[in-house]
């Protein structure tokens, strides 16, 4: 029947809510990138030697490699000298009080429900804001710090604990990694750092929540978690960006390291700006994100829900190296208008008895194109190792699209690898079936998505499940009808 | 002289640009439980979605007058929310949307166009275990998902049970006994019974008797080739049953 088509004509009067730009006054550098660019960067933020010695490396790395094409997305080829690389609100970045910081940047955090301040004492969340480039500050330490935990912005770990710095940057995710790794790690300009000691389970949920503003600049944060034995640690991220016509860049890298039996728990919910219903800006999200469960009976649990971003190339992985340990990767991914990502996970079993679980949700709406990529590794030494994945793909009108491209590697015969995969649309007679109920046709579409989400959806925390709900339903507001 | 729950006027409507309903004149009282019978592509399950509002089929011309208002001038959930329900012949699975769920969301909407205040979680739930204990049906269905890995019975129970939570004035049952079996047709046909009230009225697509054993209709209309050709008491099914409809072919051809 002929109504999917006419419903989809209708399409899209999307808001992008989080779709203003703040006016204030910032420092930032003019674009392009060479050697002294990186050393303007480190220098700016008074690192010492061995850390612009480090991002140095890097750039020379980054300078010899190629950019990767084999994702199933297409794009202008970046302009990486167009791009400034270092822009912080003037004010200075750091600030001893809240009263200092300037108000208008207080102002942006309430519009987006960023619960900083006092109403982060309210919501029981830590939370490190980094705006453009630079962490403006971090809710909650005195808390924390008696709790023991380290919660600071990444500038601040490298003055204050160099030593953890050194010892774990570049662990997970060394400078040579791949393309937009090796970038970030030149580049960086700031992020979060978390140490959760020996023992102790984090009394809170930790956030960072990410804006970028400024026109024509990238945004390279970098991400460092370490849960030391029988730690514990849930950690939230969200993203958001103001609506410009341009494309901007995103190019995080995320390390996390859990010790002996230590968990943590990662999740995102990611709605950069998505460009608009002719597929006019938007940002490029090229992440690499990876953990590494290096002691034995160590979780790693990524949860995302991607709603957001033009472009999204994007793997939290994890190594499963301790024996008995084990990693799971619960997605969402939505497409709508001309989005279009390339998502999934590793998993590489090197220990004995490790254990991976992967449930990936795709949903293709409008033009959008939905990719599911996954590796499953299981190495020699891996003895029974178990990998479960599941796959579904949802599509929303006839233009999308959705792809899997699994790979699995098994090299040892105690390995056991299930893979199941399904395609279904939201069909005619589902939709009928809901209004012939009296339920309207917007609150069909977003109970029948829902309803598809729903194993991703109870692995986020209670706050965030709400909120990727509505972020949800906002993103396919004109989908159908 | 109270109002009628439907009258339909010289229908036409077609799907896919082929005629199906030629001049359908139908009427049903309040209280009224009306048979639809006939033979295989005769039209029933047409009139069944039209009158739901099924997407795809379209009305060509005629009238259809729901408790005086014009019916085919509503989209389709707004037929709902004025108290028309469909009983589908195939219900569809809607994976992950919890059944309970669905039915509150449905039962709130209807409610919230009725301006009437939603009902919350509890006493929903009051009302879902009332309606449960009248039908006799267990509740093993509520924690499910619409319809997902339902048997035949089980999807048919549930429509039943979606019908008694949600009270319409008008129930349309399209082919509610196809792929059942006795036991199942028994639970289902004792639920309709159940819901018969001097406010309600039925219409009951069929295509066998047998159904009619068990909801007993106040009349039974024959659709043949997109008309009702014939109108009659129950008894009019039992000879159907025992000689088929080629005899009436021939009471027109005469």
């Amino acid at each position: 029947m002929a109504t999917e088509n006419q419903h989809i004509k209708e399409l899209v009067k999307r808001r992008y809510e989080p779709g203003f730009f703040t006016d204030i006054e910032s420092d930032t550098i003019a674009p392009g990138l060479s050697e002294d660019v990186v050393r303007f960067i480190s220098e700016k933020k008074n690192e010492p030697g061995w850390m612009t010695e480090w991002r140095l490396k890097a750039f020379a790395l980054w300078q010899n490699m190629p950019t990767p094409k084999w994702a199933h997305v297409h794009y202008p080829e970046i302009d990486f000298q167009a791009i400034s690389y270092y822009s912080a609100p003037k004010s200075g970045a750091k600030y001893e009080s809240w009263d200092e910081v300037d108000p208008k940047l207080i102002e942006t955090y309430d519009k987006l429900g960023v619960p900083l301040h006092e109403r982060a004492r309210l919501a029981g969340v830590a939370v490190d804001a980094v705006f453009d480039s630079v962490s403006v500050g971090t809710t909650f330490r005195k808390e924390l710090a008696e709790a023991g935990v380290i919660f600071c912005s990444m500038s601040e770990a490298i003055q204050d604990h160099p030593e953890l710095v050194r010892k774990y940057l570049g662990s997970v995710v060394p400078q040579g990694d791949n393309f937009y790794a090796a970038l970030n790690s030149a580049v960086f300009s700031d992020g979060s750092f978390v140490l959760i000691p020996k023992g102790v389970r984090c009394p809170m949920e930790l956030s960072t929540y990410f804006r970028i503003n400024e026109l024509n600049t990238g945004q390279f944060e970098r991400t460092l978690i370490i849960a030391e034995e029988d730690s514990h640690v849930s950690y939230l991220e969200g993203c958001t960006a103001p609506m410009r016509d341009e494309n901007q860049l995103h190019a995080a890298v995320v390390e996390l390291v859990a010790l002996d039996r230590a968990q943590i728990k990662y999740s995102t919910v990611q709605n950069w700006y998505p460009g608009d219903e002719h597929g006019k800006g938007g940002i490029y999200n090229f992440v690499t994100k990876r953990g590494d469960c290096r002691g034995e009976r160590s979780k790693i649990s990524w949860t995302q829900v991607e709603t957001g971003s033009a472009v999204t190339w994007k793997y939290p992985s994890c190594i499963l190296r301790g024996d008995h340990s084990s990693g799971e990767f619960y997605s969402v991914a939505l497409t709508h208008n001309f989005q279009q990502a390339d998502t999934g996970t590793k998993m590489v079993h090197l220990g004995k008895n490790t254990r991976s679980h992967i449930i990936s949700k795709g949903i293709s709406a409008g033009r959008g194109q939905n990719a599911y990529r996954g590796l499953v590794q299981v190495n020699k030494k891996a003895d029974n190792a178990r990998n479960f994945t599941q796959c579904d793909s949802l599509l929303i009108g006839d233009r999308c699209g959705a792809h899997t491209f699994p790979y699995i590697e098994a090299k040892n015969a105690t390995a056991q690898i299930e893979h199941e995969a399904s395609t279904s649309k939201i069909s005619d007679d589902q939709l009928f079936y809901c209004l012939q109920r009296g339920i309207s046709e917007e609150d069909a579409v977003s109970m029948i998505v829902d309803g598809f989400c729903k194993e991703v959806f109870k692995e986020l925390p209670m706050e965030f499940a709400v909120e990727a709900k509505k972020l949800l339903e906002v993103s396919l507001e004109g989908a159908v009808g | 002289m109270t109002q009628n729950i439907l009258e339909i006027k010289d229908l036409h409507a077609s799907v896919e640009g082929k005629q199906i309903l030629k001049g359908l004149t139908l009427t049903v009282a309040p209280g009224e439980v009306a048979a639809i019978m006939g033979p295989n592509g005769a039209g029933k399950s047409t009139l069944a979605n039209v009158l739901a509002g099924r997407p795809g089929y379209t009305v060509d011309s005629g009238s259809v007058s729901y408790l005086g208002q014009d019916l085919l001038a509503l989209e389709a959930d707004e037929r709902a929310c004025a108290g028309v329900f469909l009983a589908f012949q195939y219900p569809v699975e809607i994976p992950g949307v919890n059944n309970t769920y669905f039915l509150r969301a449905a039962l709130n909407a209807q409610r919230r166009s009725r301006d009437e205040e939603e009902l919350d979680s509890m006493a929903f739930l009051k009302l879902v275990r009332a309606r449960l204990k009248a039908l006799h049906i267990t509740d093993d269905l509520l924690h499910r998902a619409v319809n997902e890995g339902f048997s035949g019975g089980e999807k048919k129970r549930n429509e039943v049970f979606q019908m008694a939570v949600l009270e319409p004035r008008l129930a349309i049952l399209d082919e509610t006994d196809s792929g059942l079996d006795i036991d199942a047709l028994k639970i289902v046909a004792d639920g309709v019974n159940e819901l018969r009230s001097s406010e309600r009225g039925f219409v009951v697509v069929t295509h066998y008797q047998r159904l009619l054993d068990h909801i007993v209709p106040d009349t039974v209309h024959v659709l043949m080739d997109g008309r009702i050709v014939k109108s009659g008491t129950s008894d009019l099914a039992l000879r159907l049953e025992k000689e088929g409809y080629a005899w009436i072919q021939e009471e027109l051809a005469a």
